[in-house]
């Protein structure tokens, strides 16, 4: 690990001070950051640490939904009722995350934040335009079996790890950010992480300097949610694939959908088309496999995951036929 | 332990070791291992490990699982893979469980934090211990005190209502065996004496309220 100097400011403005020194970076639950600067993928010379910042609140905002401070734990979040009660999508998608501690020390921020698990990007002997703008994909050629298959490029085919931000992006939830200048602003979850284009280095929107201070979610939809995560073995495992679905059904007919796929882009992937074919439509089958099919339709694969096409389409569509029945 | 640690500021910790650095060095190297001669500027740190505090000087870069091994002399905590995905360095801290090589300890200022060695009280080994003795709940005992640890803040957690992957969200977690082989994912066992850490677990339900560390 690279050399650095550290510091644990008291408050937001003196942390963002801090960070606006060249080569500077937060910490906070540290599982991902701490784990990258192990095999010198991560550099910062200057550690910000903002975990014992009074950012661990959940608390109900005006409009009947809630505000989650940046540092609650990911264990404190799937463990909140409100978040069980009216938000299931959302508990459910983080406690298919990660393990037991890993959950107790990671942040809701920090959760968006971290980097894919591409295996090229971890490892420094290979090209990776993420890791070093310029040097190329070695996931392209490589073993791609867990890449993506929605709005990759050829400079980068990683895809975003999360499965909490999966359900924010179902339950269409907004990120606050403060700016250095000390302005808060608001990114709605679907523009917070980008698709990589020929700037794969580049994860977010997020400038230089700027802090994930809460993350804001509407009041809760009607109709039932559910998170369905497939993967290599039962427990502790990054997703192939993974599904977060929100539908509101009526007299046979859909009311209202919302749809986020995980593990099979450079971000939580929302399938409008999907969503639009859903709502107006029979409760029925016929329905939900046409939906699945529409989420796939722009799919472009790679020669070792090209499973994850059908196994997008039937895991959309088993989700929706459960949700629907309530199972 | 500090009167009230989670209000410290750190912000002149980088220049003052900084300046140790500059001016400190030799003073400092009389009383340091060869290894850390010339190394960067080290922080103070205040860690409280099994209701002991020591004040030490240690790299930022030091890993609290590096801090306790190589600088307090406590080697039950293991290191497996160093990144987070095995759990053989699980400990507790704040009475919850972390994997302490994922986190800095110049970050536990203040935190209790509590090790496989500080799970026995007045001679007599933590009922979890126990189990896992008499259950056999290991082969080469590498992953033990993570999985004890572990399991100390898993049973915990389940007490306190903290849900998982497998259980219903709106009822009481119980510890069954499903539960407990979901909550224990972050404890890898390369021997795979998984049945009997399973069973050592599920014998000590009840037995370990309020002895979380």
């Amino acid at each position: 690990m690279r050399a650095f100097t550290y510091e644990r400011p008291a408050d937001v403005a003196s942390a963002m001070k801090a960070a606006s020194q060249p080569g500077a970076s937060f910490i906070a639950g540290g599982t991902n950051l701490l784990d990258l600067m192990k095999i010198d993928v991560e550099q910062p010379t200057h550690l910000v640490d903002i975990s014992r910042l009074p950012l661990r609140e959940v608390g109900e905002t005006a409009d009947g939904g809630l505000r989650i401070g940046a540092l609650v734990s990911n264990t404190d979040l799937a463990a909140d009722q409100r978040v069980r009660q009216r938000y299931p999508v959302l508990a459910m998608a983080l406690l298919n995350g990660a393990s037991g501690q890993l959950r107790n020390q990671a942040t809701a921020a920090g959760n968006l934040l971290q980097r894919t698990r591409c295996p090229y990007f971890y490892d420094v002997a290979m090209p990776c335009n993420k890791r070093q703008p310029g040097s190329g994909c070695a996931a392209l050629a490589g073993f791609n079996r867990m890449h993506a298959i929605l709005g990759a490029s050829q400079a980068c085919i990683a895809v975003h790890p999360s499965d909490m931000a999966v359900a924010m992006a179902a339950l269409r939830a907004e990120i606050e950010v403060q700016t250095p200048a000390g302005l808060s602003r608001k990114v709605p979850i679907a523009e917070l992480h980008r698709l990589p284009g020929q700037n794969p280095e580049r994860d977010t929107t997020l400038a230089r300097g700027e802090l994930i201070t809460a993350i804001l979610l509407p009041p809760p939809p009607a109709g039932r949610q559910t998170y369905r995560k497939v993967r290599d073995r039962a427990s502790y495992a990054f997703a192939l694939v993974s599904v977060a679905a929100i539908v509101d059904t009526a007299d046979g007919k859909i009311r209202d959908a919302r749809l986020a796929l995980g593990g099979v882009a450079h971000k939580p992937w929302v399938p409008k088309e999907a969503e639009r074919e859903l709502v107006g439509a029979a409760a029925d089958a016929g329905s939900y496999e046409a939906a699945a099919r529409a989420a796939t339709r722009e799919a472009r694969t790679y020669p070792h995951n090209e499973f994850k096409v059908p196994l997008t389409e039937r895991l959309v569509a088993r989700t929706l036929s459960d949700l629907a029945t309530g199972g | 332990m500090t009167s009230s640690p989670h209000t410290i500021t750190r912000r002149v910790l980088g220049i003052a070791s900084v300046v140790t650095a500059m001016f400190g060095r030799e003073l400092q190297a009389q009383s340091m291992p060869s290894s850390s001669r010339n190394g960067p500027a080290k922080s103070d740190v205040r860690l409280t490990v099994n209701g002991q505090t020591h004040d030490l000087a240690l790299d930022p870069r030091t890993s609290l699982l590096d801090a306790l091994r190589d600088h307090l002399g406590l080697a039950g905590t293991k290191k497996g893979c160093d990144h987070g995905q095995c759990g053989a360095c699980t400990v507790l801290v704040n009475g919850v469980r972390l994997n302490a090589c994922l986190s800095l300890a110049v970050a536990r200022e203040g935190d209790s934090i509590v090790t496989i060695e500080g799970l026995a009280a007045d001679g007599k080994l933590h009922p979890l211990q126990e189990a896992f003795v008499k259950h056999d709940g290991f082969q080469c005992g590498y992953c033990t005190p993570g999985q004890i640890c572990s399991a100390v803040g898993m049973l915990d957690e389940i007490q306190r209502g903290v849900p998982s992957a497998v259980g219903d969200l709106a009822a009481a977690p119980q510890a069954s065996s499903v539960e407990i082989r979901e909550r224990m994912s972050g404890n890898i066992c390369r021997c795979s004496a998984y049945p009997n850490i399973v069973a050592a677990i599920m014998e000590t339900q009840g037995k370990t309220e309020g002895r979380a560390g």
